[in-house]
């Protein structure tokens, strides 16, 4: 009896091949690619066709030759008229990354402000507040990058009435001529005394963590790490015979020379995406601070934790794991718009190698491939290493 | 006999409240609780209230009290040394202007006898638009039809004139390939058991409309013809971003529901879609549309500049939509995917009936905001040359008649105040249906 129903259970209903559902999905599947193949192999004979009948040369090779013209900002690689396209390409990753790494620090300083003080108590500062998100939020940024890069960058004084910001350098519509930094021999060795202070602070941070957990007693860690960090590189400095020096520029027949040069293009970049992209970060903030539940800052004042502490130890934790997936995408967006900067001229990566070696060579399918995979490059990189600090904050749940 | 004991120092009536210290009520009290409650706080409010006035008084006065609001040409706006009569050192808006121009930065170049074809749009579009947002009037799937499928078709025969050609052999083509697939489904349903006729019924439906669509736009309604070069303005924003969110909708859940699929390799594709569009700046997208696109096509194919943009766009915004709507079902309960199945309900019975209704719903407040960044972002367009509201910004500065050096801040700020008032209102709707919508769960 038993082994008649087993092998009745265990007999295959019949059905038409087309209702397997493992049957379908393979033929779904299959016509899905054959669709995507046929478009794709329509598009490449379709280019190629195209390129021949234009005469437009094919490959990566024009990225050796010469591209024969001048770039007015790059800090970091030497460039020259004669260099190579693939110097251009470089020249613009380095630009736009510039860009972003700076207006994403400076961003997130600004959008963290800006959300606190959306909460203050303080209620002017919290309406001033309220009013600078919704005021940068609603306008478009190219907009508002052509506002300060036009509009208030026309209110620069010119070359003739340079302004001297003595500590600060010097300023007209050319550039902020800001004091360089130059280094001389035994600089090396006062970052390795900051890098060293770094990895003491790191160990020390273990060990009191420690202590505090088996005894109870606390070690000011903070004050510890910010006299390391100050003292040692300091004391290097001055061991070593002060091996830096800050460079200001002099003020020359035609205008200011010298110094670190930085051109308005870059300022009104940075200016419009980092208060653009603080307005939605201080957003983010505002709503991961409300997403922690008041029970926890009440319960750790009942546990005796003054203010600040309840803030740092239970509050913003909690807040962080809210905020930082949104903050990732903020970061993304930051570096993917700064590449608006061909509206202005500034010579980030889509406007030097997307734009002007595009326009000279003429093989629009190499450079904007590139050009796109580099953004999505470093989409990717940036996800990726604010996933995996994510992974470190979320919460473990069983 | 007195059952009062005698304790005369006992109160026996109730005294009448005092009224609180003037310091805690009030304007006073307020701004003592709200502004000063602390030293930290007091500077705070005074550095707040000293960086406003150095900054509010001053832009008041240029965009109002000091603007110059009439005049004829640059002359109206200039300083004695450029030519004028207005002071020297004067610096603020000039709206005659902005008044002159104001035609161009709405319409773009369409003709002035043309202009009651845009007006006829624009109408429809709101009459369409308003009941639609507003969850208590009734009708909203016959509303929907008409925004997602009738309207884009007015609009595109009342913009461009209609009068498309498509010749014989289109419709030749056309013909074999309804064939095709209706031949395809009915193999497919009768092979499968389900009753073929209804399936194929409604595809036939399917593919009728969308030839009776293509009849339409084709036909000669005695409309000029108005190429897309003479098209711009902010009409032009608004075709921009609503083609966006148009085509983006459909496609967004093809690609949302590709993206939970169980199949790998319509997952990998989906993935792949969305990330990479995600993954790259929409200036790119609009190179790349602009420039690369054309090679890609066969010869004698060429699209114009505006739909090479349209197509960018879409493909942008698609991706973003896609994710929006994947972040809507995922929020849907197991409970109600498995209660689907446990019907009978097939899969894409289950998704049309059960989840989507649902999970569309829940991102409404998420569409809105992905419409209001698109709005935003079609202001990308004028970098590629096409005129849009800022395109034609940027163009009128290059008129002689009305250059001075105040003229750029002026259209800028006039442009911005347009966009903030389309995106703030776009934003509190966002909010208002964010808690219609949450007041279930609370």
């Amino acid at each position: 009896m038993a082994e008649e129903n087993t092998a009745s259970t265990t007999e295959k209903p019949k059905v038409a091949l087309l209702n397997d559902p493992k049957f379908r999905s393979y033929i779904f599947q299959g016509l899905l690619l054959a669709v995507i193949v046929w478009f794709f192999w329509g598009l490449a004979s379709n280019a190629a066709h195209n390129l021949a009948k234009a005469g437009i040369a094919q490959g990566f090779g024009f990225l050796d030759k010469s591209a024969g013209f001048g770039i007015n900002f790059s800090p970091f690689i030497d460039y020259v008229e004669t260099s190579s396209y693939g110097t251009v390409f470089w020249v613009g990753l380095q630009n736009t990354l510039l860009i972003a790494v700076i207006g994403i620090i400076l961003a997130t300083i600004l959008g963290f402000t800006v959300g606190v003080a959306r909460l203050s108590s303080n209620w002017v500062v919290a309406k001033v507040a309220t009013v600078y998100v919704e005021a940068l939020r609603n306008v478009p940024l190219l907009l508002q990058i052509l506002i300060w890069y036009k509009g208030v960058g026309a209110l620069l004084p010119s070359v003739k009435n340079t302004v001297d910001m003595g500590a600060f350098g010097q300023l007209n519509t050319k550039a902020w001529f800001a004091p360089k930094v130059v280094l001389a021999d035994g600089a090396g060795l006062v970052f390795g005394a900051f890098v060293a202070a770094c990895v003491i602070t790191y160990f020390i941070n273990r060990w009191a963590t420690r202590r505090q957990m088996l005894t109870g007693q606390t070690f000011p860690v903070f004050l510890t790490a910010i006299a390391l960090m100050v003292l040692l590189p300091l004391i290097t400095y001055f061991l070593k015979g002060q091996p830096m020096s800050l460079e200001y520029a002099t003020l020359g027949r035609f205008g200011p020379k010298g110094g670190a040069r930085v051109i308005p293009e870059l300022m009104a970049m940075l200016v419009a995406l980092t208060t653009y992209t603080a307005a939605f970060i201080a957003e983010i903030v505002r709503a991961g601070i409300l997403a922690v539940p008041a029970g926890q800052s009440e319960a750790s004042a009942a546990l005796g934790l003054q203010r600040g502490q309840a803030l740092r130890l239970v509050v913003i934790p909690q807040a962080m794991r809210v905020i930082i997936p949104p903050l990732t995408s903020q970061y993304l967006n930051l570096t993917k718009n700064s590449s608006l900067a061909v509206a202005i001229a500034y010579p980030d990566l889509m406007a030097v190698f997307g734009g002007t070696a595009l326009n000279q060579t003429g093989q629009a399918v190499e450079i904007l491939s590139m050009t796109m995979l580099t953004y999505l490059a470093i989409s990717l990189v940036t996800a990726m290493f604010m996933n995996w600090y994510n992974s470190r904050m979320t919460l473990v749940e069983r | 006999m007195n059952s009062k004991p005698n304790i005369a120092f006992v109160r026996d009536h109730m005294d009448a409240a005092m009224p609180p210290p003037s310091s805690e009520v009030g304007a006073l009290g307020w701004m003592r609780r709200n502004l000063f409650s602390s030293v930290s706080n007091t500077i705070l409010t005074l550095l707040v209230v000293y960086v406003a006035y150095l900054i509010i008084p001053g832009s008041l006065e240029w965009s109002i009290f000091n603007a110059v609001w009439e005049g004829t040409d640059r002359l109206a706006c200039a300083t004695t040394q450029q030519g004028g009569e207005l002071p020297v050192g004067w610096h603020a808006a000039c709206w005659p202007y902005v008044i002159a121009y104001s035609k161009l930065f709405i319409y773009g170049r369409y003709p002035d006898p043309e202009l009651w074809r845009v007006n006829l749009v624009l109408v429809m579009f709101f009459a369409g638009l308003v009941p639609l947002l507003m969850p208590s009037v009734g009708g909203k799937r016959v509303n929907l039809i008409f925004m997602l499928g009738i309207f884009p078709v007015l609009a595109l025969v009342l913009l461009s004139g209609g009068n498309f050609e498509f010749g014989q052999s289109f419709w030749e083509k056309y013909a074999i390939f309804s064939l095709a697939v209706l031949v395809a489904v009915f193999l497919y349903m009768r092979a499968t058991e389900n009753s073929a006729m209804g399936a194929v019924k409604s595809t036939a439906i399917g593919l009728a409309i969308f030839a009776a669509v293509i009849l339409f736009i084709s036909a000669d309604f005695g409309l000029v013809s108005i190429e897309t070069p003479l098209w711009g303005g902010f009409v032009m924003t608004l075709v921009i971003a609503v083609t966006g969110i148009v085509v983006s909708l459909p496609l967004g859940i093809i690609l949302a529901l590709g993206r939970r699929s169980q199949m790998p390799a319509v997952r990998l594709f989906s993935v792949i879609f969305i990330e990479f569009w995600r993954g790259v700046p929409l200036i790119t997208v609009l190179f790349m549309s602009s420039v690369m696109l054309p090679l890609f096509l066969p010869d004698g194919v060429s699209f114009d500049k505006l739909l090479r943009a349209l197509i960018g766009v879409a493909l942008f915004s698609t991706a973003y939509m896609a994710e929006v709507i994947r972040g809507g079902m995922q929020a849907i309960p197991k409970g109600q995917y498995e209660g689907a199945m446990a019907v009978g309900l097939s899969y894409w019975q289950s998704m049309r009936m059960i989840i989507l209704p649902q999970a569309l719903k829940i991102v409404i407040p998420g569409i809105v905001n992905t419409f209001i960044g698109l709005f935003k972002d079609t202001t990308l367009v004028s970098i590629i040359g096409l005129l849009d509201f800022l395109g034609m910004i940027v163009l009128s500065h290059s008129d002689p008649k009305w250059a001075t050096p105040v003229q750029a801040l002026t259209s800028y700020l006039f442009c911005a105040l347009v966009f903030f008032i389309f995106c703030f209102s776009m934003g509190r709707y966002s909010i208002f249906m964010e808690n219609r919508l949450n007041t279930g769960h609370r």
